[in-house]
């Protein structure tokens, strides 16, 4: 689950990482309020999406930049206005754009150096990692390619945590000295905490910065969780945002169903997380394209099934559905004749290929051909995206 | 010989009397697998009972270790009790945990793979489907099933399957099951980013195996196990080997239906870790359908018989 930048530093501040004074704003009304919070002085306006990119997006409307620099509170309100309601495409976003629902104001920190900072999980290692470079502001990928003598990394031992040496070793290899050491040192820690008390699968700071004043602050925040934990966290749920969800992702996941809206125009309905990608994947290697990654699960039942097919059919590109499901302990007729019944439920028009296997599968292919429902039955994962992807474009 | 398990393994139930776990439980007993204990906190001294067999239920793994001899542990423990199930296990000194619990958080995992460190228990998930070493009866019945997967589809043979899908592995045995090709073990590892035992871990014990011909190698987006395992092949595996990875069409950043299946970077897509299968002689399956055909490939080109 992801989280806005205002939420984000919301949750630093309250794990003690210093951010810019900031306040958000979620309507016209609210603009002159949140604005009222900070100094006259220059001031940021921060559009807040979840997507990366923003200062270098554009509006619909034309108006450049999710991300701007004020030096007086009125022109603040005044751009601030411009943006609020607006749609904001980014590289991330694609070319639909994401709506902005909500600004963030922040006074403009003088920068005296960028840095990058991120804790996260390192996979072989099973550890969290600190990632520190003294490359901030950037992307940190094309740091990692170009210049990777510029990043550091310590990982973190579970059973005793981060060590005071480990904290040392990131500050000095960042360059920092006095004030500015004892400073950032207090900000990884107090990051740290953050990471491990949430449950976050990352948190990314980028840049950090010094000022000339030798403060350290999270000038920018990206903070993602593990969702698998969020039962433990009331408190983070409720930061969830649904207006950055896809509807149809919000409504599977009400009938615990794992969906994720593609690009192409073949829809499918499978069985199983690693079934799933791999009939996207055999759609495009036969030549079609995927609309949606969706697994039902292992225990399909009819409701879900049903509801599986409203959402596939609520994207207006599907011109196509395969079905896989491979039957392990489930009985294949159970599925056939759920299939059927969805298929009557939701009148579906569109060509529809089945492909079954598994336990009395025999009996799920029989109740399908005596549906009399217009749809061809595939063997094989080949067979069935072949067939599909031919009735797509005829 | 097969690998981890045998038909004479004797293993326990961690949440029997659970409905997935009791569903599983009933499964294996059918299948012939020595399901010899089960436990649930507050149950001990009860029975699980399905047809002719009769399990005692015990309050703590080191309880029914003991009273059994059972050396293996299923764990059915809804996610955030499934750590602590994980944990008993080793402190029990099981030779293995199979975890079949889906949504562990991250955080328990990684605490959960410190504490094992130096220890003999050996944790195979989370979020797998488990293992199975097919037996001689009729749809492999007699043989060991640990886990959620469908017995009947094996078939007792020479070919060691390993993979991070549920589903993905069913479908590799049966292919091969309907080619008339058997298996050793299958083993499941699981969908998440920090799990026990690796796709090499399995490789090395499958290369091991006298009785294992061929190997199946099943991966997908996210992490970089398969890489590391293909490195190894490379090296020192002369069985012959074939691998297929899902998720070629998968968006950058997006979870795929399993926690660990998430692109983080240019190492971590399908194409990349395709081509380091191909560079590391392991013929690749252009599409699941394609699975079992590839090792046969393979194994021809070695001059190795499977069946």
């Amino acid at each position: 689950m992801n989280i806005h930048e205002y939420q984000a530093k919301a949750l630093f501040e309250k794990f003690g990482v210093p951010v810019p004074k900031g306040a958000a704003a979620r309507s016209a009304a609210e603009l002159e309020t949140a604005l009222a919070q900070l100094p006259e002085g220059p001031t940021m306006v921060k559009s807040q999406i979840h997507a990366g990119g923003r200062g270098k997006g554009t509006f619909t409307d034309g108006f450049k930049g999710g991300v701007k620099f004020c030096s007086t509170k009125a022109q603040a309100l005044e751009i601030a206005g411009k943006m609020l309601g607006n749609t904001l495409v980014t590289l991330q976003t694609g070319p639909a754009g994401r709506k902005v629902q909500t600004v963030y104001f922040t006074v403009a920190s003088d920068i005296k150096k960028e840095y990058y900072l991120a804790i996260l999980l390192d996979r072989a290692s099973s550890r969290p990692v600190i990632v520190a470079s003294t490359e901030g502001g950037v992307e940190i990928e094309k740091v990692a390619h170009e210049t990777p003598e510029k990043i550091t990394k310590v990982f973190i031992d579970p059973a005793y945590g981060l060590a005071d040496y480990q904290v040392r070793e990131l500050v000095f290899k960042l360059g920092l000295t006095g004030n500015e050491a004892k400073n950032a040192a207090r900000l990884i820690r107090a990051l740290y905490t953050c990471y491990w008390e949430t449950d976050a699968s990352m948190v990314e700071v980028n840049p950090l910065i010094t000022t000339p004043a030798g403060d350290v602050l999270a000038l920018d925040g990206k903070v993602s969780f593990d969702s698998n934990a969020l039962f433990r966290h009331p408190e983070i749920v409720a930061l969830r945002d649904l207006n950055e969800e896809d509807p149809k992702e919000i409504e599977a996941s009400k009938y615990s169903l794992s969906y994720i809206a593609l690009d192409g125009n073949i829809a499918c309905l499978v069985n199983g997380a690693g079934l799933a990608m791999s009939t996207m994947d055999i759609i495009q290697h036969f030549g079609g394209t995927p609309a949606n990654f969706l697994d039902v699960g292992g225990g399909a039942s009819k409701d879900q099934v049903v509801a599986a097919f409203k959402i596939i059919l609520g994207d207006p590109n599907v011109k196509g559905i395969l079905v896989n499901i491979f039957g392990g302990i489930m009985d294949c007729n159970v599925i056939a004749q759920g299939i059927v019944e969805a298929v009557k439920e939701v009148g579906l028009k569109l060509p529809l290929v089945v492909r079954l296997e598994g336990n009395n599968v025999a009996a799920g292919k029989a109740t399908l051909a005596a549906s009399g429902l217009k749809l061809v039955s595939g063997d094989t994962m080949a067979d069935a995206a072949q067939k599909i992807v031919k009735l797509v474009a005829a | 010989m097969a690998i981890l398990i045998t038909p004479e393994t004797k293993i326990l139930i961690q949440g029997i009397t659970g409905e997935f776990g009791a569903r599983h439980t009933k499964l294996s007993l059918d299948y012939g697998t020595k399901v010899v204990a089960g436990v649930t906190p507050g149950k001990g001294g009860q029975f699980f009972e399905h047809g002719a067999h009769r399990v005692p239920i015990f309050n703590s793994v080191a309880d029914a270790a003991k009273a059994t001899g059972a050396t293996v542990s299923a764990i059915f423990v809804p996610p955030p009790f499934a750590g602590d199930a994980i944990l008993e296990c080793v402190d029990a000194d099981l030779d293995l945990a199979v975890a079949i619990t889906e949504g562990i958080p991250i955080r328990d995992m990684i605490r959960v793979k410190r504490t094992m460190t130096g220890r003999r228990t050996r944790l195979v998930g989370p979020n797998c489907p488990g293992l199975v070493t097919p037996g001689t009866g009729e749809g492999s019945k007699g043989g060991c099933r640990i886990g959620i997967a469908p017995g009947y589809i094996h078939k007792k043979g020479h070919v060691g399957v390993v993979s991070r899908s549920g589903t993905l592995t069913y479908e590799a045995v049966f292919q091969l099951t309907s080619k008339n090709i058997g298996q050793t073990t299958c083993v499941g590892i699981g969908g998440d980013p920090v799990n026990g035992t690796s796709h090499l871990d399995v490789i090395k014990l499958l290369d091991a195996d006298p009785e294992t011909h061929g190997i199946i190698m099943i991966g997908e987006i996210g992490g970089s196990a398969e890489v590391e395992a293909a490195r190894w092949i490379k090296a020192h595996c002369r069985k012959p080997v074939a691998g297929f990875i899902a998720g070629s069409t998968a968006p950058a950043g997006r979870r795929m239906g399993h926690a660990g299946a998430v692109i983080g970077g240019a190492e971590d897509t399908a194409a990349a870790k395709i081509a380091i299968f191909r560079e590391c002689g392991i013929e690749v399956a252009a599409t699941p359908s394609d699975m079992a055909d590839a090792l046969l490939r393979a194994a021809k080109a070695k001059g190795v018989t499977l069946s």
